[in-house]
């Protein structure tokens, strides 16, 4: 009864005795407010025993309603709240941290969500809404009581970190980190760093020339002395949690010596192989050892196995030998801290579905194809020619959102499409004034500072713009040309087009490597299949594991900027845990009473952490070796404990107990009705 | 989004009461990912958190039918994509358990359900609550609810 024992800041322990409940329920605006009569319900709950107080708030989240609880557990003597708001998953830890100030154990907060999973989904079924919240919280107010203190632990921060991606995103990243002087690996999977930026011509709406800014950062990159670049390199294994994670990278061979050569391609000049050339969205060629472009980083050459058919020309070739065809994979292990993941996008491919006539007709390409037909380093010198015979295109179409905002591919925006699409046409149009560019878009977007003034500059030089989708797209087959019928949805017109190249706008989907980093950092997928943020106002580039965050369009597309930004928003909540060298992780593992324990061992398989030890010597005078939660490796998910027949193993904080008190509190015997 | 066929259950009264124990990474936030997108949803679902569908007892299944439900949802993350490596995996195999021993209480299929749903299928879940609440409004109460509760 007695919550006398003076332990200062973290006396854990107000728990002796009594439980006193405080249950604190929030309106959050209208919106639960506006469904659950809230006055009800906290009436209701007030008469369940060993609530000592229950208040109702507009925003319990606020400064006014967190000093609510505060001033609540002084004046009633509170020991265990109960906040029944929003979802945990973004709310919990403000709690914690409310309660904890008030000297209570975090872990004796319950926290309750009447909005996401009531008010929310029942919006029209106030009364229905309002029953269940009483029955959530009841649940809650059960839970509460039995919980018991926790303590969370601080482990140790390696100071260095992993950024996986190259792109522009990663090596933000991985600048940003490294200027702040921590160490950095960052692994890329291709033979240079740069990414899709590598590959564009012009970047809106300023239309830089895109390797010409990247090119100098690729290069600071390389230069860093505190940046490792593994490049031609993959993730294989990731293991350890926050502040100590054991990576496993993967080096693919290149079948060259990397310090012997030096990028100079005449082996590529011997080399009588030739294969489309990926970089160049597979327009014209490359040999099969080649050095990916003008400008990678590290600029040295690799084989390209699958195609090379051993002759050694470029063996004899190399003045420098260092072309070895036996070359294996290499591995190095990593410890690191923090792991950043950058890991990009690909363009959607309209092949398989034919598009507007992708993949039938030859002058029906892709922007991406287009980016490279125009880049002065591309297959054609920087001229804009139609595959089908080589001639340059007078009259230009772009169809929009191919593989975005469409029930049957992608139902998101992919954010980028318009603005690429102007400037492509701008550029063109620039270069060759005679040439004829419509846009046939749904609607136009052009969110950011500049984006509305490269769109009218384009509507000055001429491009038009056309608001409606292709509904059939045909070849000539004489011409060649595409013969597009589309509906102006503004003029309320059908118009037949023709052009000689329709270029396709096509979006942003997540790339085949994305499940493989998904798994292997545990991450959750969003619903356009690219991973996703812990929170998507408030934790934009952190993940719901500690210690892994996420930067540029890994968590959804979005331009250079704003990859870039999230670049370096990483770095920034990296360091937090780089520079404290110290993490705190959750109090929540698995518990062993030795008392109970059989020393059987079935729980050992069950984890996958290897967390559970049996012990070396026999527990007391048993002659038993018991098992033994290693804390540090524990991960707290609970699944030893269901297989422990002797009930000897627990969760702490979802014991046996405080689950039922919940199962059994969705249930109340019906009142009798009048 | 099916909104309109949500508003329906205007059936007299009875609602059934499920218990649905979703994995606080994956099921749990596909609950709350049903709630950001407005998917509205039969109010008949509790959910009770646990860190890991791995965590799912037989004990609380049971404890769940006993007490009154007229369902029990199993919920968690799509195989592979486990928060904790493989703990849907063991929940699996312990599912085929708990279905036998549920049709050997004599309880209909439909009481006793798994489904696995990622944190960005709200629609999927909240599809998911209302086909549940559906296929048990058309067989009625549990016959193992005690007299009295609901």
């Amino acid at each position: 009864m007695s919550d006398s024992t003076e332990s200062k800041s973290t006396d854990i322990n107000k728990d002796s005795g009594e439980k006193r409940v405080g249950v604190f329920v929030c309106e959050c605006g209208v919106n639960i407010g506006g469904v659950v009569n809230t006055k009800a319900v906290a009436e209701y709950i007030g008469t369940l025993p060993g609530v000592k107080v229950t208040s109702v708030n507009k925003f319990t989240c606020s400064d006014s309603g967190q000093a609510d609880i505060q001033n609540k557990i002084k004046e009633h003597n509170l020991n265990r709240v109960v906040v029944a708001a929003c979802s945990p998953k973004t709310h919990e830890p403000t709690f914690r941290a409310c309660i904890e100030q008030m000297g209570l154990n975090q872990y004796f907060l319950e926290f309750v969500n009447i909005r996401d999973h009531c008010s929310w989904i029942h919006m029209w079924e106030k009364e229905k809404a309002t029953e269940k919240a009483k029955d959530l919280i009841r649940m809650g107010v059960e839970r509460a009581k039995l919980l018991e203190p926790l303590q969370a632990s601080e482990v140790p921060v390696t100071d260095k970190a992993l950024v996986v991606g190259a792109g522009v995103a990663g090596m933000q990243a991985a600048l940003d980190l490294a200027d702040m002087g921590f160490q950095v690996y960052l692994v890329e999977k291709e033979p240079s760093i740069g990414g899709r930026m590598a590959r564009f011509d012009k970047v809106f709406p300023t239309n830089d020339c895109s390797i010409c800014i990247l090119g100098p950062k690729m290069v600071e990159v390389a230069r860093n002395k505190n940046i490792k670049i593994m490049s031609y390199s993959e993730v294989k294994a990731v293991d350890g949690y926050v502040g100590n994670f054991n990576v496993k990278v993967e080096h693919k061979p290149r079948y060259l010596d990397v310090t012997k050569c030096t990028g100079c391609a005449k082996c590529s000049e011997v080399c009588p192989v030739e294969v489309p050339y990926d970089f160049n969205e597979g327009f014209g060629t490359r040999k099969a050892i080649y050095v990916p472009f003008p400008q990678a980083v590290p600029l040295r050459a690799v084989l390209d196995k699958e195609n090379c058919i051993s002759c050694k020309a470029c063996a004899k070739a190399c003045q420098s030998g260092a072309i070895n065809y036996d070359m294996q994979p290499g591995f190095t292990d990593l410890n690191v801290g923090v792991i950043i993941g950058a890991v990009g996008f690909k363009t959607y491919d309209p092949e398989p579905r034919h598009d507007f006539g992708y993949g039938l007709y030859d002058n029906v390409i892709t922007a991406m194809e287009f980016e490279r037909l125009l880049n002065a380093a591309g297959p054609t010198g920087g001229h804009v020619v139609r595959p089908s015979d080589c001639k340059e295109p007078i009259r230009v179409g772009f169809v929009n959102c191919v593989g975005s905002r469409d029930k049957a591919t992608n139902i998101y925006c992919s954010g980028v499409c318009c603005m690429y699409t102007i400037k492509n046409a701008q550029l063109l149009k620039e270069k060759r004034p005679e040439t004829d560019h419509t846009i046939m878009y749904m609607d136009i977007r052009t969110p950011f500072r500049g984006y509305e003034e490269s769109y009218n500059r384009s509507r000055n030089l001429g491009v038009k713009f056309l608001r409606g989708r292709p509904s059939e797209v045909k070849e000539d087959p004489v011409t060649k040309n595409i013969k597009v019928r589309v509906e102006d949805t503004l003029a309320n017109e059908i118009r037949n087009l023709e052009f000689d190249l329709l270029v396709l706008a096509t979006g942003i989907v997540p790339h085949e490597g994305i499940n493989q980093i998904q798994q292997l950092l545990k991450l959750s997928k969003a619903a356009d299949g690219l991973l996703m943020e812990a929170h998507p106002k408030l934790r934009p580039v952190d993940t719901t594991i500690d210690g892994v965050f996420l930067a540029g369009v890994a968590s959804g597309p979005k331009d250079i900027p704003y990859a870039v930004s999230q670049g370096s928003a990483c770095a920034s909540r990296a360091t937090i845990l780089l520079k404290n060298k110290k993490a705190i992780t959750e109090g929540i593992t698995a518990v062993v009473n030795p008392d109970v324990c059989a020393g059987c061992g079935v729980c050992l398989p069950m984890c996958p952490f290897q967390a559970i030890k049996m012990d070396e010597t026999p527990y007391l005078n048993t002659g038993i070796k018991k098992a033994n939660v290693v804390k540090a490796l524990c991960k707290g998910c609970g699944t030893c404990v269901t297989a422990c027949p002797t009930g000897a193993l627990e969760q702490s904080h979802f014991k046996n107990e405080q689950v039922l008190a919940q199962v059994k509190n969705v249930f109340k015997f019906q009142e009798v009705v009048a | 989004m099916s909104s309109e066929a949500a508003a329906a259950p205007k059936t007299n009264g009875w609602e059934p009461k499920i218990v649905a124990f979703c994995c606080n990474w994956c099921s749990y936030g596909g609950a709350d990912s049903a709630g950001m997108g407005r998917f509205q949803q039969p109010a008949s679902a509790r959910i009770i958190r646990v860190m890991c569908s791995g965590r799912i007892d037989p004990l609380h299944v049971f404890n769940a039918f006993l007490e009154g439900a007229d369902a029990v949802l199993v919920t968690g993350c799509h195989i592979g994509d486990c928060h904790y490596v493989n703990g849907n995996d063991k929940t699996k195999i312990k599912y085929k358990f708990l279905e036998n021993v549920v049709r050997e209480l004599g309880l209909e299929k439909e009481r006793l359900q798994l489904n696995w749903i990622s944190a960005s299928e709200g629609e999927k879940f909240a599809n998911f609550i209302r086909d549940v609440t559906e296929q048990i409004k058309k067989i009625g109460p549990s016959p193992l609810k005690p007299e009295g509760v609901v």
